[in-house]
């Protein structure tokens, strides 16, 4: 098919999508007119009923939270394919031990490939604490304020991003590649799913709300909201480390490549 | 009809997304057109929650009662956005071993089948 028959292929059916949409508008209320129920209903019995002031996260970790865990799974599952594809056995002629580098001389290779101004060094290396005391920040305050453990995990998983960006390369692939990611990652996967079990344990519900309250706008409060926020986080966390140290791996294996 | 607009913008970014998918000769372009296909749903749950005069609804600092925009829809937004940078980066790797397997990030040329 020629690109000119798929386009006049495309704009009928468009054109009439378009027309049907704009016709089916035409009775929604206009924005800012909300009429509910369910936003009223929610922002009403959220902060009595689980001491969370944050709504959208008690939303998430709570009154939706299968849905969440659902969708946390969608996070896995993808993770799982990016590692699955580019898994080293399917590398076309990448056999990098073969060459018999010493780890010192790939290290020379990799800053030859990759090279730095001392300032964004000096900067980048400087941020990297700030970055993970704000996405610990982050992520445990998600009852409360703002965030929650997809931000959060989304935030400390920018850290490493960061060393490697500031030219250690080294420094990098030890942080990624320690097996506390990989705990991390099922930590957060499985950690999710135990939470609700531990409802089915106390005779309840699967993801019931079974721990203590506390004190609304306490750190410790909202029960299994802040638990699941933090195991979130680290599913987040694992998640978005695990992507990067693969797509990295394999442009160094490349640029080692042309090099060579 | 006004009031309308933010919808018909959200139709607007849809198709333009698509018409992108539909006519890309690149497979990158093509996950960035899915991308901004995908933006408009964004919008579309933004302009359904929209309150007018409504703050965000967080009852950190405002007591409960206050009017506030609808919290159902940014909980779908926000792990809508997780899952579809997940889910791009699977794509954009799927497109390295296009390109790997194949030599070609244009979908029209990649009608080669190996067993």
């Amino acid at each position: 098919m020629s690109s000119r028959t798929r386009l006049i292929f495309f704009l009928f059916p468009a054109g009439v999508l378009a027309a049907i949409f704009v016709w089916g508008c035409r009775d929604l209320p206009a924005v800012g007119d909300y009429r509910g129920p369910y936003g009223y209903v929610i922002t009403q019995v959220t902060v009595p009923e689980r001491h969370a002031t944050d709504v959208v996260n008690a939303i998430n970790y709570d009154y939706r939270g299968f849905d969440t865990l659902g969708e946390e799974f969608i996070l896995f599952a993808s993770v799982l394919g990016v590692l699955l594809l580019f898994r080293p056995s399917a590398r076309i002629g990448g056999d990098r031990d073969k060459n018999g580098d010493d780890a010192q001389n790939r290290q020379v290779k990799i800053d030859d490939a990759l090279p730095i101004s001392d300032a964004l060094r000096v900067t980048m290396q400087a941020f990297v604490g700030i970055m993970i005391v704000f996405g610990v920040y982050i992520a445990t305050h998600g009852q409360l304020t703002p965030g929650g453990g997809f931000q959060g995990g989304v935030i400390l998983a920018s850290a490493p991003m960061v060393v490697y960006l500031s030219g250690n390369v080294w420094a990098f692939e030890r942080i990624v590649s320690h097996p506390l990611i990989k705990l991390v990652e099922c930590l957060g996967a499985g950690g999710y799913a135990l939470i609700g079990m531990a409802g089915l344990l106390a005779g309840a519900h699967f993801l019931t709300n079974i721990i203590p309250l506390g004190k609304t706008g306490d750190l410790f409060s909202s029960g299994t909201i802040a638990v699941i926020s933090v195991t979130v986080g680290l599913e987040v966390t694992g998640a978005f480390v695990l992507l990067m140290q693969t797509y990295l791996r394999e442009i160094i294996e490349e640029r080692l490549g042309q090099k060579s | 009809m006004l009031g309308h607009i933010p919808y018909f913008i959200a139709a607007w970014i849809f198709l333009w997304g698509l018409y992108g998918i539909v006519t890309s000769t690149n497979l990158v372009h093509q996950v960035v057109c899915l991308a901004v296909l995908q933006t408009s749903t964004y919008v579309l749950l933004l302009t359904i929650g929209y309150k007018l005069g409504g703050t965000a609804p967080i009852f950190a600092d405002i007591p409960v009662g206050t009017v506030v925009v609808d919290p159902l829809v940014q909980a779908l937004m926000l792990t809508d956005i997780v899952v579809e940078a997940t889910v791009m980066a699977l794509l954009l790797s799927m497109v390295v071993k296009a390109n790997e397997l194949a030599g070609t990030v244009d979908p029209d040329q990649l009608r080669i089948m190996t067993g």
